[in-house]
């Protein structure tokens, strides 16, 4: 089991889209949100993932697919 | 002897040792140093500094660091009257300070040197960024002159010049198939296996604290006082930040007057200029874009501390500003042929957003300002290989004066 912190950034068109349930349902991976913020035309998700690491890796690959932005959550290290 | 006192979480205030971590694990935010202020008070003091040799470690007293230091020169660049690109602005009292004089050509050694001591306290062996030029050039640099391994991600379409910038330095370069988003998910799964000292990942708070450097001289600069108005370019938001924290603690300590009335500008690339976009529609959230600009040093979609710029920016009473990738070469240029300065294209954009924060009256003819020029032109020299429109001659008189000689 591996945890993986990420930023999950909503488009307009999935802000009603129950997509963290369904990460967690079809990947079997447990997600733990810290911090949030969510209106009717954006929103973002700061959570934590806990799952088998080939879980994880096919869950967040889903997410990507399906319109939302997934960055890791450890500042932006290419600057400069 | 260090005054750091612990990391602290800017969002829930929680604490943790000084230890090689970034991130709250409650909240999931970035920690910053805290510092035991009234400690620090009774050692440091306008007199003191003055007497330490000159660089960056002359104010040692203010880094979270205790032993030796690991320095290849970094510090003490130029804070030069701008008369001439002030005249062209209409600014009667404009600065530049030319951060592109440190031994990598970039602010960058500044945070780095902090960084890469601090590893060292922390007992890491190797060190480890990604990097589109700046940042992997000043920590291959630091790994050296600390005898330390360096490994070093970049994006393989990165320019050969800045391949050579960093190779130089013999780290184990490594170019990664894909864009600058894969690097970075790339290095946030290295980090979880490897223990390496990630300059911006698990160093990050140390790192950030370098930048502070850049006020502290400024203000001694200018014979102990705060500018009017700081312009500053922002990828990740991040040593603005510190730009604004550095003031902060002059104050705190005495050293200037209180409370601070510098009006902090930031300033970004209109082709990656997510800050720039919440300022002007009055959130504190910033919605991160897809990068396009010649500004690569500055192209961060997704900034991380683009919150915290935005609220130094309104604390301060300052502003945001963004400029397109022409206005950026017409800012370059500009610089270069009115105060002889060859920026990066990150200078263009602090020197285009000026003439327009001046233009439009946001920064007043008189007030007191200094403009950020944080990386070197050459190695970015391709951008405006347009310039070059040489008269081609014989070697003989008669040719110059026929091709030349009318504009003499």
């Amino acid at each position: 089991m591996v945890k993986r912190q990420v930023m999950f950034t909503f488009p307009e068109k999935l802000i009603k889209e129950p997509i963290i349930y369904n990460l967690g349902r079809q990947f079997s991976i447990v997600t733990n949100i810290r911090r949030a913020d969510v209106s009717e035309d954006k929103g973002w998700v700061v959570l934590e993932l806990e799952g088998a690491e080939a879980d994880i890796e096919r869950g967040i690959a889903w997410v990507t697919s399906r319109g939302v932005r997934v960055d890791p959550i450890i500042g932006d290290i290419v600057e400069g | 002897m260090s005054y750091a006192r612990a990391l602290h979480c800017r969002k829930c205030g929680r604490e943790y040792p000084v230890e090689a971590r970034s991130l709250c694990e409650s909240c999931l935010s970035p920690l910053d140093v805290s510092y035991d202020y009234q400690a620090m008070a009774k050692v440091v003091s306008r007199r003191k500094l003055a007497k330490q040799p000159l660089g960056m470690w002359r104010y040692k007293d203010l880094l979270p660091v205790s032993g030796a230091v690991v320095d290849i020169g970094t510090g003490s660049t130029p804070l030069v009257r701008a008369d001439r690109l002030g005249g062209e602005l209409g600014l009667d009292e404009l600065y530049i300070k030319n951060d592109c004089l440190n031994p990598t050509y970039s602010f960058k050694d500044r945070p780095v040197s902090v960084a890469v001591t601090k590893a060292r306290e922390f007992g890491f062996d190797t060190l480890a960024c990604a990097s589109t030029g700046n940042l992997a050039a000043s920590v291959a640099a630091h790994a050296a002159k600390a005898k330390m391994k360096a490994y070093v991600f970049v994006p393989a379409d990165v320019e050969p010049g800045k391949l050579v910038g960093a190779a130089i330095y013999n780290p184990v370069l490594v170019t990664v198939n894909g864009n600058y988003d894969d690097v970075n998910r790339l290095c946030a799964r290295l980090v979880e296996r490897y223990n390496w000292g990630f300059i911006n990942i698990n160093l990050r708070p140390y790192y950030a604290e370098g930048s502070k450097t850049l006020s502290y001289e400024v203000v001694e600069q200018l014979g102990w006082r705060a500018p009017d108005c700081v312009v500053y370019p922002a990828a990740s938001g991040l040593s603005f930040t510190r730009i604004w924290k550095g003031l902060e603690e002059l104050a705190m300590l005495g050293l200037i007057e209180q409370p601070v009335n510098t009006h902090m500008y930031l300033t970004q690339a209109a082709g990656s200029s997510p800050i720039v976009n919440a300022f002007h529609s009055g959130s504190l959230h910033v919605n991160p874009v897809k990068p396009d600009t010649i500004a690569k040093s500055l192209a961060i979609g997704n900034p991380a501390n683009g919150n915290y710029a935005l609220m130094v920016v309104s604390q301060s009473g300052g502003g945001a500003c963004a400029v397109t990738d022409e206005e950026i070469l017409d800012g370059v240029k500009l610089l270069a042929q009115t105060e002889g300065i060859f920026a990066e294209p990150a200078g263009g954009v602090v020197i285009a957003s000026l003439k327009k924060l001046a233009a439009s009256g946001v920064i007043k003819k008189n007030e007191l300002t200094v403009a950020f020029i944080t990386g070197a032109g050459p190695r970015t020299q391709e951008i405006v290989s347009d310039i070059v429109h040489p008269f081609i001659v014989e070697p003989n008189l008669e040719s110059f004066e026929k091709v030349v000689g009318v504009r003499v």
